[in-house]
């Protein structure tokens, strides 16, 4: 399966915008990806190896979530994307950034 | 609760206007009925940013009849790459000004409705309450999720875009039938596990592409023609120029447009969102280095290694002679490093470098302090001459 890799991610991933894993399962592919890419884990995955709440991933256009989650069966030629949230608008300033702290955050 | 396509009442023309908007009265998707339903609409832009720049723009040249627009902000050097409403001359303007000025410059017959404040739990229902649609042109988690729920609680349509580097994402979200931000994220990420746009930055086309497909989006929402992007997230990917649509669904389990909601009024979103207090997340816990000592420390030649732990892009900008290995080179260049020696790490504002010297503190080195303020603090006190960015 190819899995697209987004921009805020693609730091723990050599800078790559997709990768070619193996794997039959979305859960075996994205361990494939943080076998290959450690960095990767610790944003797609909670410490009790839960995928995050903030990270959707897709089977084509499908969310796994009404599929068969982490255990959705992929063909080869699926295309699965990672999509995380983003936050930014004018991007003055953090993604994360307080309503109350603008400006102490806007030096981020 | 909600409604699919806000019911706006249409309101005649007058013949000024009736030229103005000929190109739209001689296509039948818009026509009279439609530019009137457009002079009857009144639509919110939170936000007068990179994505509020287009929108309003668009908006008001449509013949969209009232505009109201929330920003508290103050026009900065750094925003005129991609806020296009506003010029060289408006740094130092509120925003607010600065966007009424051009917005009634292209449309007089425009009513623009002016909110001076920060989109808070306490206001934004009042606020929304005048208006039909909904535009989210914010740029954090916190009024993300407080727009989306307000929207839902007050039922009206939330037009959403976001951008980071050179990536967008669009929808519409809070329609009756149709899924809420919610639905697509329940929760938001920590704080600090997603990068900044500040230190990711931005392409500056890249609000003008998605803010225009939020405007486009809003227009079709008060004619009631097309297919809006409904249940749909549009993926915006500038650099391959590839978009891409995935399936959104309504949840069941929705917190707040579920079949049992738990969120039923506005909530604290800072804490929802992990953002607390008034500071920024930055590693305070870290020995820290003023750029004063540190001048003072260099003037007196004393040995001292400079760390620089931004990206090579950074260092051309400016820089303080250090050795250069970015933040996420560091577990693996390590080496490269004497422990034995005295460590400066700066980045430009203390964040990553405060990141640096902790991962360096863990790998067992003593010596290692962090610049407070990074290179802009440099740039402030001790170099002006020195570009900041």
């Amino acid at each position: 399966m190819k899995i697209h890799i987004p921009t805020p991610l693609r730091q723990y991933a050599e800078k790559k915008a997709a990768l070619d894993v193996s794997g039959k399962t979305i859960a075996e592919g994205l361990r494939n990806l943080t076998v290959q890419h450690p960095d990767l884990k610790k944003h797609l995955f909670t410490d009790e190896g839960k995928l995050r709440a903030f990270v959707n991933v897709y089977v084509n256009d499908e969310d796994i979530r009404y599929l068969k989650n982490v255990e959705t069966a992929v063909k080869d030629g699926d295309d699965v994307s990672i999509v995380p949230s983003i936050a930014g608008g004018s991007c003055a300033d953090g993604g994360t950034r307080s309503l109350r702290s603008r400006k102490t955050q806007k030096l981020l | 609760m909600t409604t699919t396509a806000p019911n706006i009442p249409a309101t005649a023309l007058s013949n000024e206007e009736i030229l103005r908007y000929s190109r739209h009265l001689i296509m039948p998707e818009v026509g009279m009925e439609g530019q009137q339903k457009l002079k009857a609409a009144k639509v919110l832009c939170i936000g007068t940013g990179g994505l509020g720049s287009p929108l309003s723009l668009y908006l008001t040249a449509a013949g969209v009849g009232t505009l109201g627009l929330v920003d508290f902000d103050v026009v900065d050097y750094t925003n005129l790459q991609r806020q296009i409403i506003h010029s060289t001359a408006d740094v130092g303007r509120k925003k607010l000004d600065s966007a009424a000025d051009k917005l009634t410059a292209i449309n007089p017959f425009l009513n623009i409705r002016k909110f001076d404040t920060r989109l808070s739990s306490e206001n934004a229902l009042e606020i929304f309450r005048d208006f039909d649609i909904i535009a989210d042109g914010t740029d954090n988690f916190p009024t993300r999720y407080l727009v989306n729920d307000a929207c839902v609680l007050i039922g009206k349509p939330n037009v959403y875009g976001s951008i980071f580097r050179f990536e967008g994402q669009a929808s519409v979200f809070a329609t009756e039938d149709g899924p809420c931000y919610r639905c697509l994220y329940p929760e938001p990420p920590p704080p600090g596990l997603v990068p900044s746009c500040a230190e990711g930055g931005v392409l500056g086309i890249l609000p003008g592409l998605v803010g225009v497909m939020q405007a486009t989006e809003v227009i079709k929402l008060i004619l009631g023609a097309g297919e809006p992007l409904i249940g749909r997230l549009l993926l915006i990917d500038a650099l391959g120029m590839k978009f891409r649509e995935l399936k959104l669904r309504k949840s069941p389990d929705c917190p707040v447009c579920g079949t049992n909601p738990t969120v039923k009024e506005l909530i604290d979103y800072n804490e929802f969102c992990g953002v607390r207090g008034e500071e920024a997340p930055v590693a305070t816990d870290v020995p820290a280095i003023t750029v004063e000592q540190l001048k003072q420390q260099l003037d007196s030649k004393k040995d001292l290694f400079i760390l620089d732990v931004r990206e090579p892009h950074e260092y051309q900008i400016c820089n303080l002679n250090g050795y250069l290995i970015p933040l996420g080179d560091l577990p693996k260049r390590v080496h490269e490093l004497d422990s034995s020696r005295d460590i400066v790490a700066h980045c430009r504002s203390g964040v990553r470098s405060g990141k640096a010297v902790t991962f360096l503190r863990q790998a067992g080195f003593k010596k290692v302090h962090n610049l407070t303020g990074g290179i802009l603090a440099w740039a402030d006190k001790i170099d002006p001459k020195m570009p900041k960015y």
